[in-house]
């Protein structure tokens, strides 16, 4: 239990780091009109403001972020044992993902799981940018602003419908008795049915369908800010249109790009309804490693440590790709 | 001229197939709707009925599920508006140095998938609530812990809506009240929250959505309990019946009547201030007419 309640006390241990350098500050320039945070706010308002915002980023944020981290770092066990001998740190959980359970060789399903994840998020990262990056060009630079208000409204309406509802009616299209298929055999196309589902077209549409909206409105935003005059310049002295979106449109939305992709990637990567409903029967998505830990195993602690794996790696990538692009993380979120 | 003309008609086509490809699959779903075979289908059209809403309608999981996401989504509403308002304000009070750090915490449940959020809320929660045994017995509810998942990131939302209104903040504001003698905490409830109503209106409006709509969080923090969300994946990995079309068509429907009024409401704006903007140019110029004919009378 130890290890536990130790980790709790690390916010405020750098919440109280950061209040004395403040005061450390506030002493070495003594600023005679710097006001106070209570005389700044009033004292209710003050303790209002404070009370809401460590409750949110300190309990619902950093303690059970912090809490499952340290979770996984500890063994299987029925609820009796916790807090008893056995309940020690171990880096069993990680092993595991590693190792096969007979002992020998690599743990080529959940490895393998990993890895489909990982490349199928960042192909769907792609598709989206292809699908979205003319509309949200067009809608930027040469609609009239009551016809990018329609299409505003037209791209949020089908938002409005969720998630499972969105798999369930793009089912209805690719299943083998579903209406692709349906109007395909009664055409004379095709005599027997295609599989879409289980050889995945499915899982890929609808990630994609599920995402488009994530990856269109940062482009929008950035490509909406650059001056006409910038492409009619290039388109002046002779430009094709290609050579003016890679040289001057796309390097100036990088932000946005950068911003559109990487909320598409981390979407995708940690989705769980499109590969439940959509996926093959032989397709394994991560997280739905993660979900069968939970809820068939009640391996809580392995299902942290695959959790925190799949964090960890989602956020490596994402540093990797700004740092390739140079783009700074605070420039994407926005 | 004929290369531009042969352009716009492939932007043309290309938005025709984007938004076929958004609202295709919602059309399907909505005529199977109407369809009488069990198995939910489009093509071909057998026969028109109702049935399937009443089916709906008779549904009791489906409707406690629904009657659970209400609650929630005010839950989430009354939790995260308040706190992502009061981080908006001290983000900008904050010591400098930690302010890099308060950002990224705020922010990090956007960019944490949502599985986690769910996973990390019920174990942490779990051990805190189990501390007695009343507080378990009182606490550890799928409603309750599902609020809390949810509230993480629906904060952050708010925190952004609330971030960008407060750039346009004009500071002289605050500074004439306090120069007129008012006290801080009146600035705030007579300038600031007026201000910023309208981004509170979105906020509370996104905040619901977003909570009714989340699945991922949910599902693991939801535990015994249901939410509309939970009963309809419970149904769609069963299997499929045309209830659920019937249900999308009720959500689409009052998608697109709250679409339209949106639309309706700012057309009318639009055009009463332009309406305002030309009495007040008439009205000047009568103005300026009036006080320059004396003008010209006596010289």
């Amino acid at each position: 239990m130890s290890s536990r309640l130790v980790v709790l006390f690390v916010p405020f241990v750098v919440i109280a780091a950061f209040w004395l350098m403040a005061r450390y500050e506030a002493r070495q320039r003594h600023d005679p009109t710097h006001k106070g945070y209570f005389e700044r706010n009033g004292m209710l308002l003050g303790i209002m403001f404070i009370f809401l915002v460590s409750l949110w980023t300190l309990f619902l944020v950093a303690l059970p972020y912090l809490y499952m981290v340290v979770e996984s770092f500890h063994p299987t066990l029925r609820p009796l044992e916790r807090g008893g001998p056995n309940d020690v740190l171990t880096l069993a959980q990680y092993e595991s993902f590693f190792v096969a359970h007979t002992g020998e060789g690599m743990n080529k399903v959940h490895i393998g799981a990993f890895i489909f994840s990982i490349l199928a998020s960042i192909a769907v990262t792609a598709l989206n940018f292809a699908i979205c990056y003319p509309l949200a060009f067009y809608m930027a630079q040469s609609g009239t602003p009551q016809k990018v208000r329609l299409l505003m409204l037209a791209l949020i309406v089908p938002y409005w419908v969720n998630e499972i509802l969105r798999a369930f009616s793009l089912r209805l299209l690719l299943a083998t008795k579903g209406l692709i298929n349906n109007v395909m055999v009664a055409a004379g196309f095709i005599d027997t049915p295609i599989d879409f589902l289980g050889n995945n077209v499915g899982l890929y549409v609808g990630l994609s369908y599920a995402y488009l909206l994530v990856m269109i409105f940062p482009l929008y935003n950035a490509i909406e800010s650059l001056d006409k005059n910038q492409i009619e310049a290039a388109r002046d002295l002779g430009a094709p249109w290609w050579r003016i979106h890679k040289d001057v449109v796309i390097p100036y939305a990088k932000p946005g790009i950068a911003s559109g992709c990487t909320m598409v990637f981390m979407l995708s990567a940690g989705s769980l309804a499109a590969p439940q409903f959509l996926g093959g029967p032989r397709t394994l998505w991560f997280t739905s490693v993660i979900y069968n830990f939970f809820f068939q195993n009640f391996n809580w602690a392995r299902g942290s440590a695959y959790a925190f794996i799949l964090l960890a790696a989602c956020i490596a990538l994402v540093m990797l790709m700004l740092r390739l692009f140079k783009i700074s993380l605070g420039e994407t979120i926005k | 001229m004929k290369s531009a003309w042969v352009m716009r008609g492939m932007i043309g086509f290309y938005i025709f197939l984007f938004f076929a490809y958004l609202f295709g699959p919602l059309i399907v779903m909505s005529i199977t709707a109407f369809n009488t075979p069990n198995y939910p289908q489009a093509y071909p059209f057998e026969s028109f009925t109702l049935n399937w809403f009443v089916k709906l309608w008779n549904d009791r999981a489906m409707m406690e599920g629904l009657r659970n996401s209400i609650i929630i989504g005010l839950g989430v509403v009354a939790v995260s508006v308040p706190a992502g308002l009061a981080a908006a304000i001290i983000m900008s009070q904050i010591y400098h140095r930690a302010r890099g750090l308060f950002y990224l915490v705020t922010i990090s449940p956007l960019l944490t998938p949502g599985v986690i959020i769910g996973i990390s809320t019920v174990i942490f929660w779990k051990d805190v609530l189990s501390i007695t045994d009343v507080t378990k017995a009182v606490f550890y509810k799928g409603i309750i812990l599902a609020i809390l998942g949810q509230s993480s990131f629906v904060s952050a939302y708010c925190l952004l809506i609330f971030m960008a209104r407060l750039t346009r903040f004009d500071r002289a504001q605050e500074e004439a009240a306090l120069d007129l003698g008012a006290s801080y905490p009146q600035v705030f409830w007579h300038i600031l929250l007026p201000f910023l109503k309208p981004a509170v209106v979105s906020a509370i409006v996104i905040g619901f959505l977003s909570s009714f709509e989340n699945y991922n969080t949910t599902t693991f923090a939801i535990l015994a309990d249901k939410t509309l969300v939970t009963v309809l994946a419970g149904q769609v990995r069963q299997g499929t019946t045309p209830a659920l079309s019937a249900l999308a068509v009720i959500i689409i429907s009052i998608s697109l009547v709250g679409a339209i009024t949106y639309e309706v409401i700012k057309r009318r704006e639009q055009a009463r201030a332009d309406l305002a903007q030309r009495r007040a140019k008439i009205a000047e110029r009568a103005e300026v007419e009036a006080s320059a004919l004396p003008a010209t009378s006596s010289a």
